[in-house]
C-alpha cells in the first residue's frame, strides 16, 4: 500500500504494536488500515461523511457512523489504549468536550490540528485583512467546516485546565516537513501541530 | 417481462425445490416428519464453494429476490436493487442463494402443504417456527448445496434478524453477517401493530380458526386489512405524503360523501391489500408475525446482547434509515452497541432515506455504494 502521509505517519509510529485504537474522524481509514496492517492494532474508525464510511469499509476497517458532537456514549471508560484525532479539533462544536470524552475512553491520546497562529495566517489576517486560506485551510469562511480554529498555545492552556497532560509535541511546516527554523518558535512557524496526550 | 432485461438484472430465473427426509424438532417442541425448501440461485458456486452467499427474506417475501421468474412478469424479485451484475451481491463474483421460509407460502412446507398425518392442509395445525428453526432449515438447504460455509448471510429486516441469528448459532458456517434495518428484537409498538395484523385476520368470518381451506373461504377481508396496516408501517409519513399527499381521484375537488375510494392513499392501500391477499396465505403471515414477536436472542442470556454475542465471530455490516420508525436506527444500533462491547469487529452506515422501513429494498445509492464496498470485501476475502 501506497506510503501515509508524513503528519499521519508520526501518528503511526506513536502507536504501539497491538494497541487498542479509536481515530476519532478516521476519513478514507488509510491511517486505521495502516494501523490494523503494520502495527497489529484493533478498534475502530468513527466518521460521518458518508464517502469517507465507504471509504473506509473499502479499506477494510471497522467504521461506525457517528457524529462526534454527540460525545463517545458508545464506549466505556479505558476502552481504548489510544485515541486519536487528526485534523477533526476544529471542526466539532465543543473540542473542551471532546477531549475530555477522548480522556474518558482512552488512556492516551493523539491530536493533530492546523495552528491558526501560523505566520502565513497571520499575514493573512495583519496584511490582507482576509481570512486565511492555505494548504491545510482550503475553504473559505463561509462554507468551512472547521468551526474552532485554535493556536498551539490556545491548546495548550485547554490541555492545562482539563488536567490534561502533553508527553510530546511536534510541529509540521505547509508541506508537512519539519519547519526550517526547527522547532524554534512553533506558534509562529509550525502549520500542523502534533500531539500526544494522556490524564494528568 | 420486458422484451429487454436490464443490463444489470439476472434476468429469468426459475424456483428449484429440495425435499428433507429427516424429521425436524422444532423449538415449539413439535416435529416436523420432514419439509420442502423452496429457492432460488443467481451466479455460480465456484469450485471451492467459498463464494456463496444467503438471502434471508422479510415477514411477506419468499425465494424470488432477484430477477424474473415468468415470461410474463412485470416486476423482478423483491431485492432487485441489490442483487445482479454490479450490484452489491454482485452475481458474477457471487453464488447468491434465496429460500422460501419454512411455513411460508411459496413452495416451502407451510400452512397450504398437505399434513402427511391427515391428508389435509396443515392449515391452522402448522406449527409455529422461529427463527432459530430457519436457521436450522437453512443449514440443511446448504449441506444439500455444498456450501459448508456461507462467505456472507444477509437479509433485510426479518431477513437480517435471521442474518443475526446465523451468526450466533452457527459463527463457523457464516463469513459475514449483513443485517439490514433490523432489530435485536421487536419493540411493544411493533408486537401491537403485529397483533392488530393478527386479529384483522382471526376476526374475518371467513378464518374459519384457521381450517379455511376445507371450506373453500379465504378470510380475505382480513389479510387485506393486515397488509393495509403493515404497508403504513413500511413507509414514513412524508413519503407517503410525497406520493399521495391529499390527491383524491376526482379531480374536480367535490367530497363525494360517502365511504368508497376517494383519497388517493385509500386507493393505494387497498390495491396493496387486495394484490396482496391474491399471493400470500393468512395463516402463514400469522405464523411469521409471530417469529418476528418471539425474536429476542438476548433473552436466552437475561437480556445481554452483547453476552448473546459473544460467540459470534463473522463480522458485522449493520445499516439503517433515518426514515424507518418500524426498525428505526436506534435498533440497529443497539445491535452495534452490542458488538462493540466486546470488540467484535463490525462497520456501521445510517443511510439518510425517505422511504421509511421500505427502503432496504430500494435503489438506494448511498446504501448500494456502501453496501457494495462492504462486499467488495467479502469478494476479495473469498477469492470470488
Amino acid at each position: 500500500m501506497s506510503p501515509l502521509r508524513a503528519d499521519l505517519e508520526i501518528v503511526a509510529n506513536w502507536v504501539e504494536e497491538g494497541q487498542r485504537v479509536l481515530d476519532l474522524g478516521c476519513g478514507d481509514g488509510l491511517l486505521l488500515r495502516h494501523l490494523f496492517e503494520q502495527r497489529r492494532a484493533t478498534g475502530y474508525g468513527l466518521e460521518i461523511d458518508p464517502e469517507g464510511i465507504s471509504q473506509s469499509i473499502a479499506n477494510g476497517i471497522n467504521v461506525i457512523e457517528s457524529d462526534l458532537d454527540k460525545g463517545l456514549a458508545d464506549f466505556e471508560d479505558d476502552a481504548f489504549d489510544q485515541v486519536i484525532m487528526t485534523q477533526t479539533l476544529q471542526a466539532v462544536q465543543r473540542p473542551d468536550q471532546l477531549l475530555s470524552e477522548m480522556m474518558r475512553v482512552g488512556r492516551t491520546g493523539i491530536v493533530t490540528f492546523p495552528n491558526f497562529a501560523h505566520y502565513r495566517l497571520r499575514w493573512h489576517i495583519a496584511v490582507r485583512g482576509r481570512m486565511p486560506m492555505s494548504a491545510a485551510l482550503s475553504y473559505a469562511w463561509y462554507e468551512t467546516p472547521n468551526i474552532h480554529f485554535c493556536t498551539i498555545r490556545d491548546f495548550e492552556a485547554l490541555c492545562e485546565a482539563l488536567g490534561i497532560h502533553i508527553i510530546e509535541r511536534r510541529v509540521l511546516s505547509h508541506d508537512l516537513k519539519r519547519p526550517l527554523i526547527g522547532g524554534f518558535m512553533p506558534n509562529l512557524f509550525g502549520e500542523i501541530a502534533l500531539y500526544r496526550i494522556c490524564r494528568a | 417481462m420486458a422484451a429487454t432485461l436490464p443490463t444489470d438484472s439476472v434476468g429469468r430465473v426459475s424456483p428449484q425445490s429440495v425435499r428433507f427426509d429427516e424429521p425436524l424438532l422444532l423449538e415449539c417442541g413439535r416435529e416436523l416428519p420432514g419439509y420442502t425448501l423452496a429457492y432460488e440461485t443467481y451466479g455460480v458456486l465456484n469450485a471451492d464453494a467459498t463464494n456463496a452467499i444467503l438471502v434471508c427474506h422479510a415477514l411477506s417475501g419468499n425465494h424470488h429476490a432477484a430477477g424474473y421468474d415468468s415470461e410474463d412478469a412485470r416486476k423482478p424479485g423483491w431485492w432487485e436493487a441489490c442483487i445482479g451484475p454490479g450490484k452489491p451481491l454482485d452475481t458474477n463474483r457471487f453464488f447468491v442463494v434465496c429460500s422460501n421460509n419454512l411455513g411460508g407460502c411459496h413452495g416451502s412446507t407451510g400452512p397450504t402443504s398437505e399434513d402427511p398425518a391427515t391428508g389435509q392442509a396443515y392449515g391452522a395445525d402448522f406449527p409455529l417456527v422461529t427463527v432459530g428453526d430457519w436457521v436450522r432449515t437453512q443449514a440443511r438447504l446448504a449441506d444439500h448445496l455444498g456450501i459448508e460455509r456461507w462467505a456472507a448471510v444477509a437479509g433485510g429486516s426479518l431477513g437480517g434478524m435471521q442474518a443475526l441469528q446465523w451468526a450466533i448459532d452457527l459463527p463457523e458456517r457464516i463469513g459475514h453477517a449483513i443485517v439490514i434495518a433490523a432489530a435485536p428484537r421487536l419493540s411493544a409498538q411493533n408486537i401491537a401493530f403485529n397483533e392488530v395484523a393478527r386479529q384483522a385476520i382471526r376476526s374475518d368470518p371467513d378464518f374459519h380458526e384457521g381450517r379455511y381451506a376445507l371450506t373453500g373461504d379465504r378470510p380475505r377481508t382480513g389479510l387485506m386489512l393486515a397488509r393495509m396496516l403493515g404497508h403504513i408501517t413500511y413507509l414514513s409519513e412524508a413519503a407517503m405524503g410525497e406520493k399521495f399527499g391529499r390527491e383524491r381521484r376526482d379531480e374536480r375537488g367535490a367530497f363525494g360523501f360517502h365511504y368508497g375510494v376517494e383519497f388517493e392513499v385509500e386507493s393505494y392501500l387497498r390495491h396493496q391489500g387486495e394484490s396482496f391477499v391474491d399471493r400470500f396465505d393468512a395463516n402463514t403471515y400469522l405464523l411469521m408475525t409471530k417469529a418476528l414477536d418471539y425474536f429476542d436472542p438476548a433473552a436466552a442470556t437475561g437480556g445481554d446482547l452483547s453476552k448473546a454475542l459473544a460467540r459470534t465471530t463473522a463480522p458485522f455490516f449493520v445499516a439503517s434509515f433515518t426514515s424507518d420508525w418500524r426498525f428505526p436506527p436506534a435498533a440497529s444500533h443497539e445491535i452495534v452497541r452490542a458488538l462493540l462491547d466486546i470488540n467484535k469487529r463490525v462497520s456501521y452506515a445510517e443511510i439518510e432515506a425517505d422511504h421509511g422501513h421500505d427502503a432496504f429494498l430500494m435503489p438506494v445509492p448511498r446504501y448500494q455504494e456502501v453496501f457494495s464496498a462492504y462486499m467488495n470485501r467479502v469478494a476479495e476475502e473469498v477469492g470470488a
